[in-house]
């Protein structure tokens, strides 16, 4: 164990949730809260029970149908998913038989995992979180110990109350500096996966911190950490700041009168000491980093806005030769064009990733009093009833049906296939969403990843472009 | 779940880096609320001539007749990233799929396969291509074997040593339930719980209050 003083902020919320150190290098986690979703939560409830084993405390679980339902307005149970109602029926079944708290389709407050529980104050700085879906690191971002786990992992959570663990490494990413005007969370995120690699965070919990990372907002620090895992880091944390406080004071389930107060307390304890000890400190300039774009099918195939597509043979590396071969091929590219070049046929802002108010109110920015380019087909997917709600009484949704995009319901939507609703075979889609992976919007769909201010360019110009690119075009042939 | 002590088998060579579970198994092949019926689903996407058909084809590494009946995939590093659907490795075992050899794993899908006896071994990048390179001319007859009681992958002379970590190998090896065994430590679970909610009141009753009036 670190010796006092030079702990990290994940060394901490390890240490205050260690039930006991076993005998073979793991430790036995406690967990403060488990969230499921539809995708695996009737499967993860059902095994549970066919083992033998009950669901050790339900107040503590809990489960939002997000992955398969639909996110047309008036959505039943029924999904374009051929079978998408079985795993509705048997989620909704299952969690009230194991008396879990469930966000149903029709539910004022269902919406996406990752948005919903830090909304209500169910996450919360200094507690532990797992949840079968890989994006569970998003929640990191308020200070909280939250990571994706399997299904199996999951049976054991709900019947142990715990886990066990082997200490991931600690990491620290500083990013200094202040981000230029019009790059984002998603960009740094981007910009950081294409330098270290996809695996660049492999085996580690990773610390944001720096100038650039206390200048984000909230909801920008989740979208920061909500691609942790496509750097394959175990999970993300940030420290929790003033802000962190403001954001969850008055939630729904946050702390109240003398409980508030112990828990700020507690919180103004959640950082690195100041001799902390990391395994591996990466350095990023926050001036450095542009409009970021993925090119290829992974997300450390990513450019800044003004670079090339580039070419197999500008790697070093064999592997990163045969990936972007075979990465260009899969997107239908040539390389050496300008990646502001490239047409789409669709733009898609949504997901855990970037689809709350701040990402709803930044694309909206971008597209108000404009159309989206002949073609191109616009989808907007609120991350979840209240973010909805907020946006509508914002105006939000009128300006992005003025343009011509479509106004959803909340859910995951299309970030990936699932059987139901696809952009189709060859369509090109810049997306807010996370992953860039071969067929992961659809069999042969081709995705570019990017911030909601890039999507929301992308779509009123037909080719990816910057929202300061997209004005200053404009300015030139007014 | 079947202890894995020993295993020889074919092995295919899936050489690229960070094959995603995407890849392994595709989100419209996740069908039925269930664990079960997966097999077919695996890599369909490479597997298969089209998108929701069963027609073969041959270009993909396990269907070329030399690689028939493989157990174990040789795969680049990070091999499992993405997604943390279970399904990518149930897909894996009711395929066949004993071992994957890889020089890294995405972390949620090494603990998933440890809790289905599937079997990762991580080796330098450049072992691996040295194997699938030996074995190219005859997987069928020149089978590899991984033993993990001595942590050891063998194929004709070639040899190495691999690691990993203690508590995995003691699961896989001995086909363990890890709730049960979890379950041996409850009085401790139970004391620490206790504990922690003296000290971190805040943390519970927000929802223990709110949801006690939800529920019937």
């Amino acid at each position: 164990m670190a010796m006092k003083g030079t702990s990290t902020l994940f060394d901490k919320l390890w240490s205050d949730h260690t039930v006991c150190d076993l005998e073979n290098g793991e430790a036995l986690l406690y967990l403060d809260r488990v969230f499921l979703h539809e995708r695996t939560g009737a499967v993860a409830l059902q095994s549970l029970h066919a083992a033998g084993y009950g669901v050790r405390d339900a107040r503590h679980v809990f489960c939002t149908m997000d992955h398969i339902v639909d996110t047309f307005p008036g959505r039943g149970d029924k999904t374009l998913m051929p079978s998408g109602s079985d795993f509705i029926l048997a989620t909704r079944r299952e969690t009230r038989a194991a008396n879990v708290r469930l966000y149903d389709v029709d539910d004022a407050d269902q919406g996406i995992v990752h948005v919903i529980s830090p909304e209500q104050g169910l996450v919360l700085p200094g507690l532990t979180l797992v949840c079968p879906d890989s994006h569970t690191c998003t929640q990191g971002a308020i200070g909280a110990l939250a990571w994706g786990i399997g299904s199996s992992e999951a049976e054991h959570a709900m019947a142990t109350g715990t886990l066990r663990v082997r200490k991931p490494k600690n990491m620290r990413v500083m990013v200094n500096g202040t981000l230029r005007p019009g790059v984002t969370a998603k960009d740094l995120i981007l910009h950081l996966i294409a330098k270290y690699g996809a695996n660049g965070g492999a085996g580690c919990v990773v610390e944001f911190a720096g100038s650039a990372i206390q200048q984000l907002e909230v909801e920008a620090r989740f979208t920061l950490c909500n691609m942790a895992v496509e750097f394959s880091a175990f999970t993300a944390v940030i420290a929790p700041d003033e802000k962190v406080e403001a954001y969850f004071e008055g939630k729904d389930f946050a702390p109240k009168g003398e409980h508030w107060r112990d828990a700020v307390d507690y919180w103004r304890t959640l950082r690195s000491d100041e001799n902390a000890v990391f395994d591996i400190d990466l350095v990023v300039e926050a001036e450095q980093v542009e409009p970021a774009v993925t090119w290829g099918t992974s997300p450390e195939q990513a450019i800044g806005i003004s670079a090339c597509i580039p070419a197999a043979g500008d790697y070093a590396e064999a592997h990163r030769q045969e990936a972007a071969t075979r990465a260009l091929q899969y997107q239908g590219l040539e390389s050496g064009n300008a990646i502001t070049d490239i047409a789409v046929n669709a733009a898609f802002i949504g997901s855990c990733t970037n689809s709350r108010l701040s990402d709803l109110r930044a694309a909206a920015a971008v597209v108000k009093g404009r159309q989206i380019a002949p073609g191109v087909r616009g989808v907007v997917v609120p991350g979840s009833r209240r973010v909805k709600r907020a946006a509508e009484q914002e105006g939000l949704h009128r300006i992005f049906t003025d343009a011509g995009f479509e106004w959803r319901d909340s859910g995951c939507s299309m970030c990936f296939y699932a059987g139901g609703e696809t952009f189709g075979e060859f369509q090109r889609v810049i997306s807010t969403t996370n992953r860039n992976f071969e067929g992961r919007q659809g069999p042969n769909t081709r995705t570019h990843l990017a911030s909601p201010e890039t999507v929301a360019a992308t779509a009123i110009a037909g080719s990816i472009t910057s929202a300061e690119m997209l004005a200053k075009s404009e300015s030139l042939s007014a | 779940m079947k202890p894995f002590i020993s295993h020889t088998g074919v092995a295919a060579p899936l050489l690229q880096r960070n094959i995603d579970t995407d890849a392994i198994i595709p989100s419209r092949e996740m069908k039925r609320v269930s664990k079960q019926g997966l097999g077919e689903g695996l890599f369909a996407g490479w597997r298969y001539t089209m998108p929701g058909s069963r027609e073969l084809k041959p270009s993909f590494v396990l269907n070329k007749p030399e690689y028939e009946g493989a157990s174990i995939l040789l795969a680049g590093d990070n091999f499992g990233c993405g997604s943390s659907r279970e399904h990518a490795v149930w897909a894996l075992v009711e395929y066949g799929i004993r071992a994957v050899i890889a020089s890294g794993f995405g972390a949620i899908f090494h603990t998933n396969c440890i809790r289905n006896g599937l079997l990762p071994v991580c080796l330098p990048e450049e072992d691996i291509r040295t194997l699938a390179q030996a074995l190219s001319e005859d997987p069928q007859n020149r089978q590899v074997t991984i033993d993990l009681e001595q942590c050891l992958v063998r194929s004709g002379d070639l040899e190495w040593s691999f690691t990993l970590d203690e508590a995995a190998r003691y699961m896989l090896l001995n086909g363990l339930d890890p709730i049960a065994l979890t379950l041996q430590h409850r009085d401790l679970i139970d004391k620490y719980e206790q504990a922690r909610r003296r000290e971190h009141a805040w943390a519970y009753a927000p929802i223990e209050n709110a949801v006690e009036g939800v529920l019937p």
